[in-house]
């Protein structure tokens, strides 16, 4: 699905890492885990096309489309859009009738599978941070991405609503088949739902099972 | 009060004005912007006096003002931080300006009251027309990239992720408020257009969750404000811009106290 061959980035003359080399297969659930400034973020923003590499291949199954959730946001308590309208923002408008009925009927879809059903005529604004979370999460669902990218999702949250978060999470890898890379510093929760960690280390990736990561590797 | 042309003219302009400035200030509010509004009004008001100065029509000499320095603001500072206090040294800058050009040009004070606190008898027939056809500009603008501008402006970080060109989108806007700014001072003055720009905008958040909602409220909000205010100046002959400014204020302060409300119950 995703396969990194030699890839480096430079930033003028200071080195984010190089040969880079993974692969990530359909279907699966890989953390993504390495200290904060190792180029984590660079390297998703390459995955997606929105930074150039130095050098080196990324491959992405062509039909595959990415959602990606970032990891901060500004949302205040004034924020006016309520839940379904925030997830919408990244759907394609349109003016046919048979057009929006599928993009209503796909809405639903989502805020469904996300349980977001009961919730979605609460402004974002007055949602807990986990319901934040999930409708973060529902607008990169909405078109239908083979791809998931979670970009330190978890961090700030209380220890039941991350749980909550990933076994939503982990319901969409499996039952919907969605790849999900899920950038986190959290040992937990990587040791529970990951099938494998590529940990970032001195500009390189190392691919490790998931029964052979310790918890020192997260420090 | 429809039987003196200067009403009718007024009238008119003061419903596109109305209906711009409601769909922009949807988008100031959401951007954070309202700061910014205020002072491509105060630069809008310099760039009148400029026009005053060398000849040419005032709302020409706003728009060249307030486009060049909208977009360079815009590029100056895209960081919040920076934002504000780059904003506050131009605004001081260019208020300065104005007020040397006013008193290098040798027209009456009068005319820089016009410009300042805005007049209803200050449109001619010309000029409607000339309001019109860019305000019908600047809601074309609004269709075209309205799903890509909502996604930006409800939700910069996530339009980021998903790919969109928030640069030229973030320019793209500011061209738009630009615009409005200077079609918008020609009724209410420079000195108080940003109160069409904001506060409409900002009392529809308190009342509606979804953008087209927010866009209907806001326009509705400024339509109702610019059409009593016009009536009234007509009838007591006192300013328009007090009606206007009176009450959107009372409008906005309604709308927080429905949300506090609503919150408490």
């Amino acid at each position: 699905m995703i396969e990194v061959k030699n890839l480096s980035k430079k930033f003028g003359q200071q080195l984010v890492f190089e040969n880079v080399n993974f692969s990530i297969n359909e279907g699966e659930f890989v953390s993504l885990v390495g200290p904060n400034g190792s180029g984590k973020t660079t390297l998703i923003k390459m995955l997606m096309g929105l930074e150039k590499k130095t050098s080196g291949e990324i491959k992405i199954n062509k039909s595959s489309e990415i959602g990606y959730v970032p990891q901060f946001r500004n949302i205040d308590l004034d924020y006016p859009l309520d839940i379904k309208n925030f997830v919408t923002l990244n759907q394609k408008f349109s003016f046919l009738k048979s057009q929006r009925d599928q993009n209503k009927a796909k809405l639903n879809n989502i805020l469904n599978k996300t349980h977001l059903t009961d919730l979605q005529s609460r402004p974002l604004g007055l949602a807990s941070g986990g319901e934040k979370q999930k409708a973060y999460l529902a607008q990169a669902l909405i078109n239908d991405p083979k791809i998931l990218i979670l970009d330190e999702s978890t961090a700030s949250m209380d220890v039941d609503v991350k749980y909550q978060l990933m076994d939503l999470v982990s319901e969409l890898n499996k039952k919907e088949n969605i790849t999900v890379l899920f950038i986190t510093h959290d040992y937990d929760l990587t040791k529970k739902y990951t099938n494998r960690a590529l940990l970032f280390e001195n500009h390189q990736i190392n691919s490790v099972d998931v029964k052979s990561i310790s918890e020192d590797m997260f420090e | 009060m429809f039987a003196y042309e200067f009403m009718r003219d007024a009238f008119i302009a003061s419903t596109f004005i109305a209906i711009t400035a409601g769909i922009v200030g949807v988008f100031v509010v959401s951007r954070n912007m309202s700061f910014l509004t205020h002072t491509l009004s105060e630069i809008g008001f310099a760039g009148a006096s400029f026009a005053i100065l060398i000849g040419i029509s005032p709302l020409i000499g706003m728009i060249l003002f307030t486009l060049v320095s909208s977009i360079a603001v815009g590029g100056l500072s895209s960081e919040s931080s920076r934002r504000e206090a780059s904003i506050s040294s131009i605004s001081s800058l260019f208020i300065g300006l104005g007020i040397l050009f006013l008193s290098l040009s040798s027209e009456s004070s009068s005319y820089a009251t016009n410009i300042l606190f805005g007049s209803i008898v200050g449109i001619d027939n010309s000029e409607v027309t000339q309001l019109i056809l860019l305000a019908v500009f600047v809601i074309l603008i609004f269709i075209i990239f309205y799903r890509k501008l909502s996604f930006d402006s409800f939700d910069h970080v996530g339009a980021k992720a998903s790919g969109l060109k928030t640069k030229s989108l973030s320019v793209i806007f500011l061209v738009t408020l630009a615009l409005s700014v200077s079609i918008g001072a020609q009724v209410v003055g420079s000195l108080l257009v940003f109160v069409l720009l904001t506060l409409p905008g900002a009392t529809a958040k308190y009342l509606v969750h979804s953008v087209p909602k927010l866009i209907m409220v806001s326009v509705g909000l400024s339509l109702a404000g610019v059409w009593l205010g016009l009536y009234l100046a007509f009838v007591t002959n006192w300013p328009v811009t007090f009606f206007i400014s009176t009450f959107e204020v009372i409008a906005y302060f309604l709308g927080l106290g429905y949300k506090n409300w609503k919150l408490s119950h």
